[in-house]
């Protein structure tokens, strides 16, 4: 028993502060998935692509990594608006499969390239923040952070999209393209944008998790099917609820240690979404639509 | 004449299969035995995948987990209970069947996006499982031992038989997806396709065809599994359930034909073919999936019906012939 609660109190801290990152990049998901029905298949490679980013920028450069996600945000927008008009515009309209299969086709594309340039062996950012220590609680400086910034970028999020003309414009398009178009909205710049936004969000927990745990080019494909866990706990196409159930798995991942072996973790998150989808599609706090 | 009108549609696909069955024999080469395994497989998966993406029109982001999970069920029985390669790769097919039947009740009630996320959930939740799961091995998987290969007149001829059988699998994947395409029970799921809710309207029986549609599409996958892994001599979880391996399957579909017989036969055959080109080319080995990637989104965004379904679209007349 008391080894259970020492072992809860070791694990538990770190996995609600790595929960907060997994939330931000299932953010970007459900964001895109609200906007246009779209399920963002190249979403792990630009986890992966965030990852590199922040090798690079301090790595190379020497830049601390937490200006460094500054950069890592516009030029994850931008490629995020190129994806969209690339690949996924065409298909917005199709079936499914179609915008599956265009997204995947472009997670390909990165992957292949990524394996070509980077090789898929791992990569290290040896960057240390130090850590704090509350009675036998130790918090690492770098996740502390981590879960710091993704609060800043979901409170940004949140004011964007309901204190700003475009993120009105957003969640007009969300909830009836045709509508909004009629009222004006240009619906083209505003998918274009969220798409943007969804991988930028993603690029941008890639850019913080590199600060963690050695990564690959592959490393983003664990992140991505978290993501959509979490998307579907917390209701895909509801940012906000992304980040309660980035929480829920932070929190399962570092319980459920305490009481079983850490290779049961994924048995248990995956039997769960599977059941929620289920039970409840719209998720633990998504609203019916 | 009437058998041709009436069996006209099967006539090329069954001339493909059976031309890739003689190719290696006429050559003579272990190696061309390889490769028409190889795209025999991929003909057969994919074949069965379409009964369920082309006809019904549900996408299967994780249909692999039938293949895996045949695999594992015949391996064990290879090994622990010392069945006959035939039994295990009936047992197979009939376990990976039953699977769907259990899954297909539950899973099939939800459509579109939400159906393709849950099929990924079931394929890492069952590869997550199996790696736990110490009656198969766990982490390790089901390695067999060699002298099993010893009652099939020892390893060489073992994959000569296991050749055989897989082109008579990929006869089977042919002749039920044929068979489904034309029966009363195809005509349903095209029509659950085309409008789910009018579908049932008009009296077809949706939940209940939609779960057979997946049985169908998963007992092939099944047998494959365990005749893939005998000729491997091993399992393992990493193996087993690839969820690249479910969407290199919808690449195939979609690149030949969703829906039609023809369709899946020709994309296994050139995504097999593509493949092992750009993976053995000097200029474009690095990035082979780069090229892949280009090529698919090309095909996605241009010809969404698939070389077949262009086909039949351009020149009618092809159509008998094209089913």
């Amino acid at each position: 028993m008391e080894q259970t609660i020492r072992l809860l109190l070791a694990s538990l801290p770190d996995g609600i502060l790595l929960g907060f990152v997994y939330g931000l990049a299932a953010m970007g998901l459900t964001l895109i998935w609200g906007v246009m029905n779209v399920i963002n298949l190249s979403h792990g490679p630009i986890i992966a692509l965030g990852m590199f980013s922040t090798f690079f920028v301090y790595t190379r450069l020497g830049i601390n990594p937490y200006v460094g996600i500054i950069p890592i945000a516009v030029v994850g927008l931008l490629l995020g608006i190129l994806i969209y008009a690339v690949a996924v515009h065409r298909v917005i309209n199709a079936p499914h499969l179609s915008s599956l299969l265009a997204t995947f086709s472009v997670n390909m594309i990165i992957i292949g390239i990524g394996t070509a340039a980077l090789t898929t062996s791992p990569y290290n950012v040896d960057f240390s923040a130090g850590s704090i220590q509350i009675g036998s609680v130790t918090l690492l400086g770098t996740r502390l952070i981590a879960a710091l910034v993704t609060i800043i970028f979901t409170s940004g999020l949140y004011f964007f999209l309901y204190r700003t003309r475009p993120g009105k414009y957003i969640r007009a398009v969300a909830n009836n393209r045709s509508a909004a178009e009629l009222m004006g909205v240009p619906s083209t710049r505003i998918l274009a944008l969220s798409f943007g936004l969804g991988t930028m969000l993603a690029a941008v927990s890639g850019g913080l998790i590199a600060t963690f745990f050695p990564f690959s080019i592959l490393a983003g494909g664990g992140y991505e099917i978290k993501s959509f866990v979490i998307g579907v706990l917390g209701g895909l196409g509801n940012p906000i609820g992304a980040l309660f159930g980035g929480l829920i798995l932070g929190i399962l991942e570092g319980v459920i240690p305490a009481f079983m072996e850490t290779s049961w973790v994924p048995v248990i998150e995956f039997a769960l979404f599977v059941l929620i989808l289920l039970v409840r599609p719209s998720g633990l706090f998504g609203a019916k639509k | 004449m009437k058998l041709w009108n009436k069996y006209s549609g099967l006539i090329v696909p069954v001339i493909v299969v059976l031309a890739l069955a003689i190719w290696p024999i006429i050559t003579g080469k272990p190696a061309n035995r390889e490769t028409a395994f190889t795209i025999l497989k991929a003909i057969a998966l994919a074949t069965s995948l379409n009964i369920l993406l082309g006809y019904t029109g549900y996408v299967s982001f994780g249909h692999i987990v039938f293949y895996g999970f045949g695999g594992y069920v015949g391996l064990f029985l290879l090994t622990e209970k010392n069945w006959s390669l035939g039994a295990a790769i009936l047992a197979g097919g009939v376990a990976s069947g039953i699977l769907a039947y259990l899954l297909g009740s539950a899973i099939l009630r939800l459509r579109g996006a939400y159906f393709a996320l849950a099929t990924i959930g079931v394929n890492e939740a069952m590869r997550s499982f199996i790696t736990n799961f110490e009656l198969f091995g766990a982490s390790t998987g089901i390695t067999l031992n060699f002298s099993v290969y010893k009652a099939y007149g020892g390893a060489a001829q073992a994959l000569q038989t296991s050749f055989y059988i897989g082109a008579g699998l990929a006869l089977l994947a042919l002749i039920i997806s044929y068979l489904v395409r034309t029966s009363k029970f195809g005509l349903g799921l095209l029509a659950i396709r085309e409008n789910e809710d009018a579908a049932e309207v008009m009296g077809v029986v949706a939940p209940r065809a939609k779960t057979w549609a997946y049985v169908l599409s998963a007992i092939v996958p099944g047998m494959i599994g365990v005749l893939f892994f005998f000729k491997n001599g091993n399992v393992e979880p990493h193996d087993a359930f690839p969820l690249n391996a479910s969407i290199e399957l919808l690449v195939m579909v979609m690149l030949g034909g969703q829906g039609t017989v023809l369709g899946p036969i020709l994309g296994a055959f050139a995504y097999q073919g593509m493949r092992g080109y750009l993976v053995t080319s000097p200029i474009f080995k690095n990035i082979q999936l780069s090229v892949s990637g280009v090529l698919l989104l090309l095909i996605v965004l241009f010809i969404p019906a698939g070389v077949v379904g262009w086909l039949r679209h351009r020149i009618p007349s092809l159509r008998k012939v094209l089913a």
